[in-house]
């Protein structure tokens, strides 16, 4: 039962392994600085894929927890502290005696004093949790119609938050994030040299939230949230704590969201608005829908297909318009997902009878 | 503040509740038929405005006008026999994803057409310095067009619920769609007329709105989440109510200038739309009872 499970997992692996393989032997490994973004975005959307597929509930405002978690790993990495070290702030001095902040050179050769990327890391993600929570109680109290625009409207609000403060770097976003070093030696940034470690990590990364996210579904949490989606007054009635589920399934996937926005920002070395703007929040629920919505292998293929070829600029200018285009085609004949189409029952019963 | 100061923002906040007046109502027409709210509703709005300001290269402002509310409203009832009249029993998540993905759709058709440079019609009496003093200030007499045509459309449409035919039949059809069926009224028709008749108030707004705010390519998102929120306000389904509470959430947000930054100000109406949402989801003026008989 296990090696079943775990194969798919085994053979992921392999075939990401063979891309990279595959890059060096044809001379692009320049793709590999696409596909390390696209498996950070494949990271937030199969943790959408859990609240929206699994759970049930729409959300369009992930962007926004994208966002919280790049922005606050960012401004921590690269806001100053010198000034306030050096006015004796208490705090900032504390932190500095226990090595929690870190020095470095910046453009012009100045010494910069910033946090720590790790603690910056954490700190982000305490911080999506926290807003998380806050807007997960009420707004996952609301049903169709108005959790669609609750959720909009906190995505929203983060768009026009990160756009007119001037922490955030407003229209300009911040750049100059420096790499994040994992371990000695294991770096996360966009330097050429670090590109196939780097796809690595990302991969890596990729695996274990998948191995996650699957024992998650095919345990007793995962029956739990298929009862609610299924009807959430049954589920009720067989004594799930329906609103408990929901709220720790949108935190875990607001986590994911955090996650692949914290490397993703030191990755690309910057993070700008757009990232936290209504499409791209619009794009990953297409992407889950096209994927088939309780299903982690289709939003993972979909989310790989689909955001290499928009990274790559293959849909040119038309970028919003394919994935508009993509959900309404996909809404109205395929509400399944592309992936479970009759013409694909057809072939599985093909090959079962003979 | 200053009376003066008082009643120039009360101006202006009537003068953008109105438009979300509007927006409501066509969000309310489309639900009561359908059930359904269509996420599109803002893009009528940026469509109206520009085809509209296309139109009087050529033609005189009247007859761009009316022309542009004319296409418009062809543009809404295709939209509706093209994605939506054949759908069998659809889910909500289903819906609001279509009506999303159509929204994305006219706006990256209208961004393609008409570009992203900001547009607008000419002002319909004067110019941007002609004024009208009124209590005391001056105020710009397309302020006083906006308000006008916005009272008469909800007038217009109040009469047409009550007095004719077809709009007994949509009211029949809203009240319980199989009994409207029974009766012999076609329901499918009504709905594509309850998106014809969205699209062309939606449109009609976005033409006299167009010389105070502009229209641009991206103006519809804004105007469709303050629309939903007054729709809300006032008790989704509701029309009368939503005036109410549309010229509530234009003057709060004219006053909130005061007192918050401009950019904030799109943050304002969605924090309050969701503070309704977590506290009233029935409206201000809704019953508890009837929302919990609704599906949303």
């Amino acid at each position: 039962m296990k090696t079943r499970k775990y194969f798919p997992i085994f053979v992921l692996g392999l075939v990401l392994a063979g891309i990279q393989q595959l890059t060096q032997m044809t001379g692009t490994v320049y793709y590999l600085t696409q596909m390390t973004m696209t498996t950070y975005y494949a990271l937030l959307i199969i943790g959408l894929c859990l609240v929206m597929g699994y759970a049930g509930q729409i959300s369009l405002g992930h962007a926004g927890f994208f966002a919280i978690g790049g922005y606050t790993s960012a401004v921590l990495t690269t806001y100053d502290l010198t000034p306030l070290l050096n006015n004796g702030n208490s705090f900032i001095s504390l932190l500095s005696a226990s090595g929690l902040l870190v020095s470095r050179e910046n453009l012009y050769g100045e010494a910069l004093l910033s946090v720590n990327p790790w603690i910056a890391c954490i700190t982000a993600i305490i911080v999506t949790v926290v807003i998380a929570f806050l807007i997960g109680i009420p707004v996952l109290k609301l049903k169709g119609h108005y959790l669609a625009m609750a959720t909009l409207g906190f995505g929203i609000i983060i768009f026009r938050v990160v756009l007119a403060t001037e922490i955030f770097g407003e229209a300009d976003g911040i750049s100059d994030v420096p790499g994040f070093p994992l371990f000695p030696g294991i770096i996360v940034n966009g330097d050429f040299s670090n590109r196939v470690q780097n796809y690595y990590i990302a991969c890596i990364l990729l695996i274990i939230g998948f191995i996650l996210l699957q024992n998650l579904i095919d345990s007793r949490v995962g029956r739990a949230l298929r009862a609610i989606h299924g009807s959430e007054e049954a589920a009720n009635a067989m004594g799930v704590n329906t609103s408990r589920y929901k709220l720790y399934t949108f935190v875990l996937s607001a986590v994911f969201a955090a996650i692949a926005g914290i490397f993703l920002t030191h990755y690309n070395g910057g993070i700008g608005p757009s990232e936290a703007g209504i499409m791209k929040s619009v794009r990953y629920v297409a992407i889950v829908a096209i994927g088939g919505m309780a299903n982690l292998w289709g939003a993972l293929i979909m989310a790989a297909l689909l955001n290499f070829l928009s990274l790559r600029g293959m849909f040119g200018s038309y970028d919003d318009a394919v994935f508009g285009a993509i959900l309404i085609i996909i809404m109205l004949f395929a509400p399944h997902g592309v992936l479970r189409l009759p013409l694909w029952h057809f072939f599985k019963k093909s090959s079962s009878n003979t | 503040m200053t009376s003066q100061l008082f009643i120039q923002y009360l101006f202006a906040g009537i003068t953008y509740g109105s438009i979300y007046a509007i927006v409501a109502i066509g969000f309310n027409i489309i639900y009561n038929t359908t059930g359904i709210i269509n996420f599109a509703q803002g893009e009528f709005v940026m469509l109206g405005g520009m085809i509209a300001i296309s139109l009087h290269a050529m033609l005189p402002l009247p007859l761009a006008i009316g022309l542009a509310v004319i296409i418009t409203m062809i543009i809404g009832a295709l939209i509706e026999i093209i994605f939506i009249r054949w759908l069998k029993n659809p889910s909500v998540l289903r819906m609001i994803i279509i009506t999303i993905g159509l929204s994305i759709l006219i706006r990256e058709g209208a961004l393609h057409i008409w570009g992203e440079g900001v547009r607008s019609l000419p002002y319909f009496n004067g110019n941007e310095i002609s004024t009208l003093r009124i209590m005391g200030t001056n105020i710009s007499p397309q302020v006083l067009w906006v308000i006008g045509s916005c009272s008469v459309i909800v007038a217009l449409l109040s009469l047409f619920f009550k007095f004719t035919s077809l709009g007994q039949e949509m009211r029949a059809c809203a009240a319980n769609r199989l009994a409207a069926t029974l009766c012999g009224i076609s329901t499918k028709n009504m709905v594509t007329f309850s998106f014809m008749l969205s699209a062309g108030i939606g449109a009609l707004a976005g033409c006299v709105v167009s010389p105070i705010t502009y229209t641009q390519y991206d103006g519809g998102t804004p105007l469709a989440i303050k629309g939903f929120t007054v729709a809300v306000l006032g008790g989704l389904g509701n029309s009368m109510a939503a005036v109410i509470a549309g010229l509530l959430l234009g003057i709060i947000e004219a006053f909130s200038v005061s007192v918050v930054p401009l950019a904030f100000q799109d943050a304002i109406s969605i924090a309050l739309l969701l503070t309704i949402l977590f506290i009233r989801p029935h409206g201000l003026f809704g019953s508890k009872e009837a929302a919990g008989l609704k599906e949303f």
